[in-house]
């Protein structure tokens, strides 16, 4: 099934909700809306179900005009942050409520209804919980069955809203590959929404990068973690550096001085340098770009992370950098930091 | 609700308190006793002399006094007013509830105010209200007899006087119950392609059964036992329009003190049954509320 969203706009109020968003998910995707609270990430989730409605745009399921149906008639499987479980009904009834509420005509049989139920239970492993009632079940376990009572449907587009937002750390990263694998299995287009840049970039495909109402980047998880379209996503996703800048004549220029770097392009005026933590290489003083001095150093897991306080700057400016356990830095000690990949975003912070 | 892990119990030092809040036993005493003295002296005793009073002249007296056609009279009125006037309570106030608690719209916190307004308002000034309005110098007055259609000192004056006074009741029962509620449940539900209907009694309706039951225990205690409204617009014809509550006034005032206290002690009783299954019902509340918030 493919989704495609042309110029969606949804206002509440005088709030823009969603401004002009276009997005195509191709069959079988699996996509990821990345984005920090308020970026609209989950409007847009419930505007492809039928649960809010755009104010303009149009969308298509396939080529076929989805704003004609409503939420019930697109066949769409939602699942939702809080799971919204029927707590009155058993797991069971739960699960296969999608299949009792169809119009008797086209309505299964009792025993194909059960089996069905059945089959989808086992698909999630919590067969065993079929007489409980969503209030004796874990976290977990509510996703799971969530997730089953949306796939009774069949439905051609799975929209899961925060899967993992509510689940312990733990718990969390058990789900995120369970989900990986289930749609490996099953195959459906599936979008989620999600805060948590790590669960994006580790279960999607590809991953849509939003804030403020726009979509910023759309792209692989490699391609928005190593070529950030813009300042937002840069900053927004990874462990980033950021410093003032001026470009100037094609020189960079940071506090006066002149950094001993290429603009790459970057178009004359304020801007901000973005570097990756783990990409400052640490050379003797004055073999890089930034001079600094050592504050502190902590050692743990694969690296050495280091706090530097440059030089280069009036104001002392501290920066946090990672590099290999092996290169033995010591407070105090001068050193030379180059950058080895940067990106240079017009605008100021 | 959420309730705190108690702390374990201390060992504690002698001549300690238990709590900053613990009082001496006496003053605890003193305060418990007082309670108990006050309910025993205002709700109880009466209650005991309804019964005793009924009572008085033996137990054939006071079948005797049920049995009389008027008191028969009165005690259908009653049933077929409560049974009327609950019913439209309970469709209207479903209704209401779903509109205050799951859409917005301007004029919802006028709404929510005007559907106090039978708490705030006195009984007879309800009461009045109907007669200024269907009476015969009221603005439907002449049009209504004129049609010859009885609505005051008639059973729909009746049943429209006791909707305006319990009305209240199931509203603001399930107002807070399904607000706290939402609506995904319901978007599930649709979503999963059930229908508006399917929906409403599928989904919604299970979910407040508890709360609409105990709305609807306590309008139609309300509903029974009203007085002021219902004696203004009945005329208290006898032996027409005289409900339960009517009739034991009109029954004490002519000095017939068995037959008043036996029909009022049928409205103690279904006091105290009402009292019974509110607290039955307050559990089931308390659990389902649980429930949710697990």
């Amino acid at each position: 099934m493919t989704i495609k969203l042309r110029n969606i706009v949804k206002r509440f109020g005088s709030f823009t909700a969603l401004d002009r968003v276009d997005l195509v998910v191709e069959t079988g995707e699996l996509v990821a809306l990345l984005g920090p609270s308020g970026s609209g990430k989950t409007t847009l989730l419930r505007i492809i179900a039928g649960l809010d409605w755009p104010d303009e745009g149009e969308i298509h399921f396939n080529g076929e005009d989805a704003l004609r149906r409503g939420a019930g008639e697109r066949n769409v499987g939602f699942v939702f942050q809080h799971y919204a479980l029927f707590r009155h009904m058993t797991v069971f009834e739960n699960v296969a409520f999608g299949l009792r509420v169809q119009p008797r005509a086209v309505r299964r049989p009792e025993a194909a209804i059960r089996a069905r139920v059945e089959e989808l239970l086992d698909l999630v492993q919590l067969r065993w919980l079929a007489d409980r009632y969503p209030s004796q079940l874990s976290g977990g376990q509510r996703q799971r069955i969530a997730l089953a009572r949306a796939l009774a449907i069949e439905p051609r587009i799975l929209l899961l809203d925060e899967p993992f937002g509510a689940l312990d750390a733990q718990v969390r990263k058990e789900l995120r590959q369970w989900l990986r694998n289930l749609h490996d299995e099953i195959h459906v287009t599936s979008i989620f929404v999600t805060h948590d840049q790590e669960e994006a970039l580790e279960v999607a495909n590809r991953v849509v990068v939003m804030d403020k109402g726009r979509i910023e980047q759309i792209g692989t998880p490699s391609e928005v973690y190593d070529n950030p379209a813009t300042a937002f996503v840069h900053s927004f996703i990874g462990e980033s550096i950021v410093l003032p800048v001026d470009v100037v004549e094609g020189e960079v220029r940071l506090g006066g001085g002149v950094l001993k770097l290429e603009t790459n392009g970057a178009s004359p005026g304020p801007s901000q340098l973005f570097v990756r933590r783990h990409d400052m290489d640490v050379g003797p003083a004055g073999s890089g770009a930034f001079e600094g001095a050592v504050r502190r150093v902590r050692n743990f897991g694969a690296v050495q992370r280091a706090d530097v306080a440059l030089t280069s700057l009036a104001a002392e400016t501290l920066i946090e950098i990672d590099t290999p356990r092996d290169c033995s830095l010591r407070p105090g000690d001068v050193v030379g930091l180059h950058p080895r990949r940067y990106r240079i975003f017009a605008g100021q912070a | 609700m959420t309730t705190l892990p108690q702390a374990p119990p201390r060992p504690l030092a002698r001549g300690a308190v238990a709590s900053p809040l613990t009082e001496p036993r006496w003053i605890r005493l003193v305060i418990i006793g007082i309670s108990i003295a006050f309910l025993s002296v205002f709700i109880v005793l009466p209650l005991v002399v309804v019964f005793a009073q009924a009572l008085a002249s033996g137990v054939p007296a006071y079948f005797a006094a049920l049995a009389d056609p008027e008191a028969l009279l009165a005690i259908r009125l009653t049933l077929i007013t409560a049974a009327i006037s609950v019913s439209l309570n309970l469709v209207f106030g479903v209704i209401m509830a779903w509109a205050i608690a799951k859409f917005e719209f301007t004029g919802k916190t006028l709404l929510i105010s005007l559907v106090d307004l039978p708490f705030s308002i006195s009984p007879v000034i309800a009461g009045l209200v109907f007669v200024l309005l269907f009476g015969m110098q009221g603005f439907f007055g002449a049009w209504l007899v004129a049609h010859n259609i009885p609505i005051l000192y008639a059973l729909p004056g009746i049943v429209l006087a006791t909707i305006f006074v319990t009305f209240p009741f199931v509203v603001r029962e399930l107002v807070p119950l399904m607000t706290q509620q939402g609506t995904q449940e319901e978007e599930a539900a649709i979503s999963l392609g059930a229908s508006g209907l399917k929906t409403f009694w599928r989904v919604t309706l299970p979910n407040i059964k508890w709360g609409l039951l105990y709305g609807v225990l306590l309008c139609n205690a309300r509903a029974m036992g009203e007085f002021g409204a219902v004696s203004v617009v009945s005329g208290q014809v006898r032996g027409e329009t005289n409900t339960m509550p009517l009739l034991v006034e009109i029954l004490y005032n002519d000095y017939q003190f068995v037959a008043s206290f036996a029909v009022a002690s049928l409205l103690a009783f279904l006091a105290v049954v009402t009292l019974v299954a509110k607290v039955v019902l307050e559990r089931q509340l308390a659990e389902g509320q649980q429930s949710s918030d697990n």
